[in-house]
């Protein structure tokens, strides 16, 4: 069947901001949805609150809309495209968007919107969805069709749960409906555990709904993914096996593709069994992925979930097969049949069959428990990891080792993190550093046999790791000037890196030694090949150049002639460097491509965009440190081609390779490693700040507890202490006495001579700018100056920002833009430059400047209709701003943002870590972020709060507490609230001063004043919106304590006058009760028309 | 140990000796099946050929009775990237590595097996020996271009069962959900099959459809078969050229019109030959699990296993007598035909995987239904 003709109009959803459970890999399957549908002509619309995302960039889509994921703003979506003219059907695909998209279109459906626009579902039929979805009605299916289920109940009270507990025995699974990624669901092994889990998971589940379920706990765990077209054909592209058995989620466990340890006789009874539930639950087209549980000893096999749309580990399987899993679905969707679509691989080969790869591809979650002190670090059936790596090997052994090193964890484990007293335990309960307990034990002589009987994990995974742990004892006995060729080589087989190697002959932390090990390689002619990812084990010839390294005879793919850039990816995700650095290496291939060079990607993050096989001309799927990356241009530059490197998009990763590579004789483009160090080396830039004239907080450097306190006093209280090189902020505090610096010094860092710890005097109350620009080393563009909402002191990527900039003063944002134009020049910056500003009394501070793309360049590029990347990564070939923004180089002027506003706001992951301190601070704790755009500023706001999850309330009691320097805006600020209906409680202070203007006002007690206080109000769901803002100490742990307090009610909680009266304007727009959409495209349109 | 294989062409690759400390000599042939190992180590239509597999990491489940496609392995020798010293399995009874050197089969691992695929691929099959004992590649070399060649030798006679014998095991069944239905002897049918080298998950799955099955060597005349009054006859998958089995493709002229006729593999080829028309060699063959096949009728694809180096000529076919039911999507290979006025269908690719996908087991139903409609 070609493709439907009766159909003109599709609307695809994307997933949102990432989450944890809900990452970049839906913006790789959105993307590749989009760029199918448009090739196949359709007029494509598409709905996504997330502007760090490819998917939303305007070339993706005909239309795009960057709107809260909500039913109204979708309904109006909806009903704006269906009255717009259209040659045939309106359609809406919901598979592609995650969760997020498949529980959008069932709330649609079910609210009639979809019928009364006659807009229809694709993909996925709503019967199917729901049969998927709800656990219980899937189960029945299951059972109707003879297949086996863990026993279980649904049960939407705490006594009917605990009613059936006793009858199956402990310990139960419970699994909330409708949430994604298992938020909510747990373990309970007694009575008491089986409470509070019930009630959270009751809570949490949209339709206040969980199942409890018969464990399975230890059995083996696979998934398989299946997809089906229109004609009934049906295919398994991959097969997955969990080494972690049952019990912790598949997004957290380390998963292996193939399935290593079943026989053809088991595994075609579960390829048998996936046919049968895709039929049953009645999914037309597209993938699925189907969970399975197998027993170790005797086999019965259990089906666990079905995901009837792709998933996580649909990216996973398309990046380990080389199968387009989301593209094809799409295409699907839209009535071809699978042997109606090529391979794209193989060209010659249709897409109907079953890839099989002559390799092993290991998938590594990355958690980061460390950024949430007090959260629980035992892994479950909830997901809890912020991000993975993937690595591909010729066997799994060095998969695994590709695969540990692709995490970028900053340190090697080593022995000193163990503690052989809780080794036991720590081997039992799953949890992050499992993995080097288990090399530890095996180390210390314990069996494979032992081993798997504590761990519950398959033998033959841990025959592997011992393989590779006893090879690691025969090294050592050769030290590194009289080690056997021979043995290295089987060594470097294993995938044990250069580093490891440097360790084990106790030269380990020695300056240069992986160098030597290099050399060492480099003498005995040790260096990996490269082969290809082809779908078909070398049965027919291929044709894109995806590649993996292995330390093989025989190299498959020698590097052209071509000039040619290598970008280097960020890895794998975690808070502080996500997706929107992805997406800045995107736009940097995308780019170079368009200007003839060839483009060469590395990285190691399955769920990206920028690992998809057609967004660079190869694709290196590597780890990024110095040995692979070094090994990738050797290779590349074998050819005597012209061959440059950027490091600058990827984030901190690549940043931090940038002078060793440099070393190593790579030529980086773009700002010079030299000044990307000396922006992150505290003492040089400090003097370059001085010299420059430009105001810095004081600060200080120490490496011991005493340098510390005498650093503190000198730079003057409240200070900020942190470690140096840190993404994202890691581990930071404020401080403001003597005995809070000590205890930091003493517990939360690690520091040497060569790592500090530094000290700066913190700026209250001061208001923090984000400034992003483009350089060329001469001319400079501020592409945007960012005004954050919360106060300095909360890490520029957990406070909401706003663009243009609100309410700071000309004659400050001049100050800003000399400010960056003088670092810029002086930096020789090529590219692009982000600046961390904070304004306190009326003067500016730099608070950071990094030579590099930011968090915030794919916000500022959807706002300013420029893309700042893809010009950056050209600057950097040498080309001049004066090509691209002639009147912004002549005028000065920044990008313009037009008549609206544009709001960022972060997202948190707090339901995943019951328990752990929602408060905010220096350190970056947020997963994703959203925008809203307005005509006002109130407007997106109160759009970006909405998509972020935090509606603002359009009635009831607001609560106020106002620092001094504020209390000038305070009255108006009273009024507005009264004209809005509003009543007020306030503390003292500023109850006083409303009263004064002639207010109603309630007078509550802070929190050490006595009570009942406003936390025990907010408890008492009293208050819904909250407006403090804070200065000194005590304000600050009272601040701290109305967060915590604001994120358990889901209360939105503004920290600055700015937010405060953004909220008014929102709570007004909403009350209005009117919802506005934005075209993106039309936005940059109207724009343009507008400048000319 | 040290272990080397050398192909006819000079290509050496030097790796690791598993199995038997042995030497072995045959066509070399790559299988792309991610599962399955034991079965292909005991398909006899592997008779005659060294197998290099392309999953790189083989042995990790080691080997049962149950598994086994004949009562030993009939490949030549092995070729792997990795093979695993321990097996891990609720099932498994002996290493893989025990197995093969119980029956003196040697294993070459630890080379770049995916590069000898690459150059079989576009050098096509070629022999080979496998040595753990030999170190002179040039003697090796020699050897190899010393082994009769595929092509015009009749292996069907050699692996073939001497003496006649009959079977009645159902499916194996590998986990209590799994259930068999009971056959009852009053309806149930009675096939001859030509053994040529036949897998006995046919034969299982023959039983499973309420079949008795009483297997021939591959050299009864269809004289005696028909003496066995068969409801119907199935000729079996086996090694080597369809060709110079004269007597196979005679015997089948005898019997196609007077009992229904189901072929595999083999028997496909040896059908082809006798209706009139011709095989040729492939350069690498069809030898996996994830081959696509279209039937022609319904359009509908099927996920087939295929285990073949020759394949029949479509266009030497008389398209008034015989129809081509099914095609191979990759390279439009024949893969099935019927007769159009006789009861007979064969298919060159597996049915009864083993190792493989179980799209095609319908093909069983369809001999049950065709031998039924000829009884009346
Ligand atoms: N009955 C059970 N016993 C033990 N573990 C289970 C059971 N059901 C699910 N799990 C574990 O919980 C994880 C999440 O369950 P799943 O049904 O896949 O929910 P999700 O929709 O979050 O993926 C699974 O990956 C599995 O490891
Ligand atoms: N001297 C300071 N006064 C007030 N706030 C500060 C100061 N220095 C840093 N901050 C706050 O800490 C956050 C993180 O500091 P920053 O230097 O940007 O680290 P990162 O490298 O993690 O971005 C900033 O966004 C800002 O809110
Ligand atoms: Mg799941
Ligand atoms: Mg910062």
């Amino acid at each position: 069947m070609p493709r439907r003709k009766d159909i003109s109009k599709i609307l695809v959803i994307g997933s949102g901001p990432i989450v944890i459970g809900q990452s970049a890999e839906f913006d790789y399957s959105g993307t590749q949805a989009c760029k199918a549908l448009k090739a196949e002509g359709y007029e494509v619309v598409l709905a996504n609150s997330n502007p760090a995302t490819i998917m939303t960039d305007p070339e993706l889509a005909d239309r795009t809309y960057i709107e809260p994921l909500t039913r109204e703003y979708l309904e109006e979506i909806i009903r704006l495209e269906s009255e717009m003219k259209i040659g045939g059907k309106f359609a809406l695909l919901p598979t592609v968007g995650g969760q997020t998209a498949l529980n959008l279109a069932v709330e649609l459906a079910d609210s009639g919107v979809l019928d009364k626009y006659g807009v229809e579902l694709i993909g996925a039929q709503l019967r199917a969805i729901k049969m998927a979805e709800d656990r219980l009605l899937f189960k029945d299916a299951m059972t109707r069709i003879g297949l086996d289920v863990p026993k279980s109940a649904l049960v939407n009270n705490l006594r009917d749960g605990i009613e059936f507990a006793g009858k199956i025995g402990f310990p139960v699974i419970i699994r909330p409906s409708f949430t994604l990624g298992g938020s909510g669901g747990g373990i309970a092994y007694n009575r008491e555990e089986l409470m509070d889990i019930l009630a959270r998971g009751l809570d949490l589940s949209p339709v206040h709904e969980v199942l409890i379920e018969e464990s399975v706990l230890g059995w083996k765990e696979y998934e398989l993914e299946v997809m089906r077209d229109l004609r009934d054909n049906v295919i398994i592209v991959c097969s997955i096996e969990n080494l972690d058995p049952m019990g912790v989620h598949t997004g957290d466990s380390i998963t292996v593709a193939p399935a290593q340890t079943l026989t053809d006789r088991e595994y075609q009874c579960m390829r048998d069994a996936a046919i049968r539930v895709i039929r049953e639950i009645g999914v037309e087209t597209g993938g699925s992925n189907i969970q399975f549980g197998v027993h170790p000893t005797n086999g019965r096999m259990v089906v666990i979930e079905m995901n009837p749309r792709v998933s996580r580990s649909s990216a996973l399987a398309s990046k380990a097969t080389g199968f387009p899993i989301a593209k094809i679905a799409a295409r699907l969707a839209v009535g071809y049949t699978l042997d109606e679509i090529p391979n794209d691989i193989t060209r010659k080969t249709p897409a109907c069959f079953e890839p099989t790869i002559d390799y092993v591809v290991v998938k590594i979650p990355k958690w980061q428990f460390e950024k949430f002190p007090g959260a629980e670090e035992g892994l479950g059936p909830q997901m809890k990891s912020v991000g993975e790596a993937m690595a591909i090997g010729r066997t799994f052994k060095e998969a695994l080792m590709k695969g540990v090193r692709s995490l970028d964890t900053g340190k090697r484990a080593t022995a000193e993190d163990i503690e052989p007293r809780r080794l036991m335990q720590r081997l039992v309960t799953p949890h992050p550093e499992r993995l080097m307990y288990l090399r530890y034990a095996l180390r210390e002589g314990h069996t494979v046999k032992e081993l798997a009987r504590i761990t519950a994990i398959d033998p033959w995974f841990l025959q592997q790791m011992k393989e590779i742990s006893d090879m690691q004892k025969e090294i050592e006995k050769h030290p590194i000037d009289s080690v056997p060729p021979q043995l290295m080589r089987e060594a470097k087989r294993l995938g044990i890196s250069d580093a490891r190697l440097a360790e084990s002959w106790k030269i380990g932390d020695s300056k240069g030694a992986a160098e030597k090990v290099r050399h060492l390689r480099a003498k005995n002619g040790l260096k990996p090949v490269f082969k290809l990812v082809d779908t078909c084990a070398a049965e027919f010839e291929s044709y894109t150049p995806y590649l993996y390294s292995a330390y093989e005879e025989e190299d498959e793919a020698p590097p052209t002639g071509k000039k040619k850039v290598i970008i280097l990816g960020s890895g794998p995700n975690r808070i502080g460097q996500g997706i929107e650095f992805d997406y800045c290496c995107c736009h940097a291939s995308f780019a170079l491509r368009e200007d003839g060079y060839e483009t060469i990607m590395i990285n190691c993050n399955p769920e990206t965009v920028s690992t998809d096989y057609d967004t660079s001309d190869r694709l290196y799927f590597e780890p990024l440190t110095l040995e692979d990356v070094l090994a990738v241009h050797e290779h590349e530059a074998s050819s005597g081609a012209p061959v440059a490197m950027i490091v600058q998009f990827g984030g901190q990763t690549p940043l931090n390779l940038s002078l060793p590579l440099k070393a190593a004789g790579v030529p980086i483009i773009g700002t010079s490693p030299e000044s990307i160090d000396l922006a992150e080396d505290r003492k040089r830039f400090g003097k370059l700040i001085e010299e420059l004239g430009i105001p810095q907080p004081p600060g200080a450097l120490a490496t011991s507890v005493d340098e510390a306190v005498k650093g503190a006093n000198s730079v003057g209280y409240p200070v900020l202490v942190r470690p140096s090189y840190v993404l994202g902020g890691r581990a930071m505090v404020i401080a403001y006495d003597d005995a809070s610096v000590i205890r930091y010094m003493k517990e939360a860092v690690e520091y040497s001579q060569e790592r500090p710890v530094l000290i700066d005097h913190f700026l209250e109350a001061a208001i923090e700018v984000d400034v992003d620009a483009l350089s060329d080393g001469d001319d400079v563009v501020v592409a945007g100056i960012m005004q954050h909402i919360e106060e300095a002191g909360i890490h520029s990527g957990d406070s909401s920002c706003v663009l243009p900039a609100v309410e700071i003063a000309p004659h400050l944002l001049d100050t800003m833009r000399e400010y960056t134009f003088k670092l810029a020049r002086a930096l020789k910056v090529v590219g692009l430059m982000n600046i961390q500003f904070a304004i306190q009394r009326d003067k500016v501070y730099v608070l950071e400047v990094n030579p590099r793309a930011s968090r915030t360049v794919p916000y500022v590029s959807k706002a300013t209709g420029v893309p700042l990347a893809k010009i950056a990564a050209r600057l950097m070939t040498g080309r001049k701003l004066r090509e691209f923004l002639p009147e912004n180089v002549e005028q000065g002027t920044d990008l313009e943002t037009g008549d609206c506003y544009f709001v960022k706001s972060p997202v948190f992951p707090w339901n995943k870590f019951p328990g752990v301190d929602t408060v905010l601070g220096p350190e970056m704790k947020s997963t994703g972020e959203v925008m809203g755009v307005g005509d006002t500023f109130g407007e997106a706001f109160a759009k970006a709060q909405l998509s972020a999850g935090q509606s603002l309330p359009t009635s009831g009691t607001v609560f106020i507490s106002i620092a001094d320097r504020d209390k000038d805006g305070l009255a108006e600020l009273g009024k507005r609230f009264v004209e809005l209906g509003f009543n007020i409680v306030a503390t003292h202070g500023t109850a006083n001063i409303l009263e004064r203007a002639g207010l109603p006002v309630e007078r509550v007690y802070k929190v050490k004043e006595g009570r009942p206080n406003v936390v025990d109000l907010i408890k008492g769901e009293r208050i819904q919106l909250i407006i403090n803002t804070p200065q000194g100490q005590d304000p600050w742990f009272d601040e701290q304590a109305i967060r915590r307090a604001a994120v358990t009610q889901r209360i939105p909680a503004l920290t600055t006058m700015a937010a405060a009266r953004a909220a008014a304007d929102g709570i007004a727009s909403r009350q209005g009760g009117k919802i506005t959409v934005r075209v993106l495209q039309r936005l940059h349109a109207e724009r343009v028309a507008v400048a000319k | 140990m040290q272990a080397i294989l050398a192909l006819e062409d000079r290509r050496i690759f030097r790796g690791k000796g598993y199995g038997a400390k042995a030497e072995c000599y045959g066509e070399v042939v790559f299988n792309t099946s991610l599962t399955g190992y034991q079965e292909i180590f005991t398909d006899p239509s592997y008779a005659g050929q060294i197998v290099v597999l392309t999953n790189p990491q083989i042995g990790n489940y080691g080997t049962n009775p149950e598994d086994n496609e004949a009562v030993r392995p009939f490949i030549e020798g092995l070729v792997v990237r990795e093979f695993s010293p321990i097996s891990s399995n609720w099932r498994s009874q002996q290493a893989a590595d025990e197995y093969l050197e119980r029956f003196n089969i040697p294993v070459i691992a630890d080379i770049d097996s995916r590069a000898l695929v690459r150059h079989l691929r576009t050098h096509g099959v070629m022999r080979g020996v496998i040595s753990l004992i030999e170190s002179d590649t040039d003697k090796l070399v020699a050897k190899a271009r010393s082994i009769p060649k595929m092509d015009g030798t009749d292996l069907a006679r050699v692996v073939s069962t001497k003496q006649r014998y009959s079977w009645n095991q159902g499916p194996i069944v590998t986990y209590p959900a799994q259930a068999t239905k009971e056959l009852d002897p009053e309806s149930a049918l009675h096939v001859v099959a030509y053994d040529y080298g036949i897998k006995q998950n046919i034969l299982r799955m023959l039983v499973d459809q309420g079949c008795n099955v009483t297997v021939v060597p591959a050299e009864t005349s269809a004289e005696d078969v028909l003496a066995l009054k068969p409801d119907g006859v199935f000729l079996s998958n086996g090694p080597g050229d369809p060709e110079p089995v004269t007597y196979a493709q005679q015997n089948i002229r005898k019997l196609a019109g007077k009992t229904p006729i189901f072929g595999i593999c083999l028997g496909h080829q040896l059908v082809g030959l006798a209706l009139g028309g011709k095989t040729y060699k492939l350069k690498f063959g069809h030898h996996g699990g994830n081959h696509p096949v279209r039937q022609e009728r319904s359009g509908k694809i099927e996920i087939t296993a295929h285990n073949h180096n020759f394949a029949v000529d479509p266009d030497s076919l008389n398209q008034s007598e015989v129809e081509m039911t099914h095609f191979d999507l990759n390279d439009s290979t024949l893969e099935g035909l019927r007769h159009r006025t006789m009861p007979l269908f064969t298919v060159q690719y597996h049915p009864e995987a083993s190792p493989g996908p179980h799209d095609s087991h319908y093909l069983f139903g369809d001999f049950v239904k065709m031998m039924q409609e000829w009884k009346g």
